[in-house]
């Protein structure tokens, strides 16, 4: 038993860390494209914004898609409710009102990154510093998932945790790939493949995947075998698939402990069972685009159904 | 002006006194410039765990330290069994006169306490009138402040019955000394106060309403994370394991007090609340409130819940009250009272007034309801300017204020750049009531860090240091 307000703070918070993390993960993977291409970037870092769901907010800012700005909208501006410094205080704020819901070790790793963060990300960052920028915030965070996991207790606390990392993980590879997909694939009909470009790396890199996908497939980046990676691969941390067996795990858990089963545990496992029993081929045929703009819809709604349905909203 | 202040660790007439002789011998062994690495880690620590409070009116930063000092406050358990007898004493008439005061009124007919003071009075709640709280406890969780003028001179300073605050300070404080210097605690038997959570929630749930079935629920509720005291409703809460609570969590189901989880609604039996009693409910008191829980009033005096501490004990221990303090002890225990007042000059009394007025600039005059060290003038500290300033407002409104004299209050030397240096301390106990009395040893050392200063409040520049009773 848990208040609906803690369970709304855990969720939330675990969403917010995810996506610091995230935001980082993106414009790392902008910066090394713009790094090895050799015409404009801007074109690089306006997908990047794309796949941050910031786009439009940038353009009200900034006229010039730059690393420099790009990377200050993303990591530092607060004005932005979804940049690493203002997902982290968004997170940090969640985690101190849910403060005796935390073991020590989780409360202070947020808090301390919280505080270095804000140390780090007070001034514009230089853009020879950018790189050591990005990799702090994967430490921070790094930190924190590990305090959480090896300290919290398997029980509701840590199931409505889980919930907000993966609602929000599976979002995220979602978007990349959709918005990616577009910019770097000339033509439907180069989909079979071998692509013999560097730039697929992005893709890959933008979910921290660019090296184990090599041990999975072959080297060579084919689209359809990013696709399948990134959406139906079980073992691939961020993948899709993998987000859905943990959302139906800890919904599963929740609903056993509760005796109570909800809209949200339906919504869960019919996502499952689809990504389940789907192929690659099949989820061409039909088209990516229209699955992965469905798969974003359903989670949503599933994130709004685990709110109502745990009294939370 | 300089006041000649007993210091408790080094009084010049009487040499180092002996409840800090073995700390005394353990300090000289200590090189300085380790004890100023301890002070630095000491602030490293309280600011990853994040014990911060937040300072009102001061926009940029809203989370601060409450400045520790590492040399602890010793009191020797002789001193401390004498003042847990006054204290004692002195709750038990609180909780007496508390129930006298909204039922039968009998100190008020016996002309021991003018009743004006209670009919005019804002932290008399007419809606208590005749409600009896379970158990019969009115004020669950006291700190009585109390100062030290000599070796046996002991007064207090002020009751707070309604919702004290400061003892997860006295927590911390205790367990980063342990972290900081573990061999102290080996050499010299400090008795311990970490089972405060334990005794709080043991009292608590002593005090749960008759009707309860099982095991009661207790929960702490909040004003909110961006509350001041936030930090330590956390703390509580957690410590305790039970839950932390705001108002938008709960609501009145069949009669009861519920808050809203992951499972629908649950009874809750007994409430510790830190929310002030204008906000609790708004039905029966502001309505503006979104702090608390509409109904509430009407499932306590049902007796369905315990509310700790019950409204409206504001009335024990408003400052214009607290002249009366030495008469109400009397009057319910039917003892002298043990712990003394400071003498007080209640300024709605027309010859105190005219007292008060002539001798502004030795007086300290403190607003009969304010908190916190805000409103209240320090007449030796203060410019002629200030003086004439507070005249005004002190003649406009005379009973709004009461005044004392300026006490050479007891120090306690703290770790400077320059070595030890004394400072200006009070001392804040914590009492449980519930079926007995029981009071922590120790409690909040609060200290003025600024030379010379007397105000200890954390608001106001003050800092905490740990407090050692003896075992001796």
């Amino acid at each position: 038993m848990l208040l609906g307000r803690t369970a709304n703070g855990l969720y939330w918070m675990n969403r917010y860390i995810e996506r610091a993390e995230n935001m980082a993960r993106l414009v790392d993977a902008g910066l090394r494209m713009a790094l090895t291409r050799t015409q404009s970037a801007s074109e690089e870092w306006n997908s990047v914004l794309l796949s941050a769901g910031s786009d439009v907010a940038f353009t009200q800012k900034y006229q010039d898609y730059t690393a420099a700005n790009v990377a200050d909208f993303l990591l530092r501006d607060t004005s932005n409710p979804s940049s690493t410094m203002a997902a982290i205080e968004t997170a940090r704020n969640n985690a101190r009102m849910v403060r005796t819901a935390l073991t020590r070790e989780t409360w202070e790793s947020i808090n301390e990154a919280w505080m270095s963060l804000k140390r780090m990300l007070a001034r514009p960052i230089d853009e020879r510093d950018l790189p050591s920028v990005l990799d702090a915030i994967k430490r921070e965070t790094a930190l924190i998932r590990g305090s959480f996991y090896g300290t919290m207790l398997r029980n509701e606390i840590f199931d409505f945790s889980q919930l907000g990392t993966y609602v929000e993980r599976a979002d995220n590879t979602a978007r990349i790939l959709d918005v990616k997909y577009y910019v770097l694939l000339p033509s439907i009909s180069w989909v079979g493949s071998t692509l013999d470009n560097y730039q697929w790396e992005s893709i890959l890199r933008s979910v921290s995947a660019h090296r184990s996908y090599r041990w999975v497939y072959d080297a060579d980046y084919k689209p359809t075998n990013i696709a399948d990676y990134l959406i139906l691969n079980v073992r691939m941390p961020r993948s899709l698939t993998f987000c859905y067996r943990f959302l139906a795990e800890h919904l599963k858990f929740l609903g056993d402990d509760y005796g109570e089963r909800h809209a949200c545990h339906a919504t869960a496992d019919k996502t499952q069972a689809m990504l389940r029993a789907g192929s690659i081929k099949d989820i061409f045929d039909a088209g990516l685009h229209e699955f992965l703009a469905n798969f974003i819809r359903d989670n949503t709604r599933l994130g709004d159904e685990i709110a109502q349905d745990y009294r939370f909203n | 002006m300089r006041l000649a202040a007993f210091d408790e660790m080094l009084p010049e007439v009487s040499g180092l006194r002996r409840p800090y002789s073995a700390y005394d011998r353990w300090l000289k062994e200590q090189d300085p410039a380790r004890l100023t690495e301890k002070m630095q880690d000491a602030e490293r620590v309280f600011r990853k765990t994040g014990i911060t409070f937040a300072v009102y009116g001061e926009q940029e930063a809203s989370e601060r330290l409450i400045p520790f000092d590492i040399v602890p406050r010793i009191i020797s358990g002789n001193e401390w069994r004498r003042l847990t007898q006054g204290i004692e004493q002195r709750v038990q008439a609180l909780n007496a006169f508390l129930d006298d005061i909204y039922h039968r009124q009998e100190i008020l007919r016996a002309g021991r306490v003018p009743k004006e003071l209670i009919a005019k009075n804002e932290a008399f709640l007419p809606e208590m009138i005749g409600v009896r709280p379970p158990a019969g406890v009115y004020t669950h969780i006291i700190g009585v402040d109390i100062v030290r003028i000599s070796e046996d001179e002991f007064y207090v300073l002020e009751d707070n019955a309604r919702t004290p605050s400061g003892v997860s300070y006295m927590l911390e404080n205790r367990e980063t000394m342990m972290q900081l210097f573990p061999e102290l605690f080996q050499k010299i038997k400090v008795r311990p106060v970490e089972n405060y959570p334990q005794l709080l929630r043991q009292s608590l749930a002593a005090v749960r309403p008759q009707s309860t079935k099982g095991t009661p629920t207790i929960a702490v509720l909040t004003p909110g994370s961006f509350n001041s005291a936030y930090f330590e409703h956390a703390f509580l809460a957690d410590q305790m394991g039970v839950q932390l609570v705001e108002g938008q969590d709960l609501r009145v189901v069949d009669g009861h007090v519920a808050m809203r989880t992951t499972e629908g609604y649950k009874q809750i039996d007994v409430l510790y609340r830190r929310v002030d009693d204008s906000f609790l409910d708004p039905l029966t008191f502001r309505p503006d409130s979104a702090l608390g829980i509409p109904g509430i009033m009407d499932v306590y005096r049902a007796g369905n819940i315990t509310i700790a501490n019950a409204p409206g004990t504001g009335i024990a221990d408003d400052k214009a009250i607290y002249s009366y303090m030495p008469e109400i002890v009397e009057f319910y225990t039917g003892r002298k009272a043990i712990l003394g007042n400071i003498p007080t000059w209640r300024c709605s009394e027309a010859d105190s007034l005219k007292y008060v007025l002539e001798h502004i600039d030795e007086l300290v005059i403190k607003e009969v309801h304010g908190s916190g060290g805000y409103g209240m003038l320090v007449g030796p500290a203060a410019t002629k300017k200030e003086c004439e300033d507070f005249s005004k407002k002190l003649a406009a409104k005379p009973s709004n204020y009461i005044a004392q004299p300026t006490l050479a209050l007891s120090t306690c030397p703290i770790l400077t750049d320059k070595g030890l240096a004394p400072r200006h301390v009070d001392l804040r106990p914590y009492v449980l009531v519930s079926d007995r009395i029981q009071i922590v040893p120790g409690g909040l050392t609060r200290v003025a860090l600024k030379e010379g200063s007397l105000v200890v409040n954390s608001s106001q520049g003050g800092g905490t240091k740990d407090t050692w009773v003896l075992d001796d």
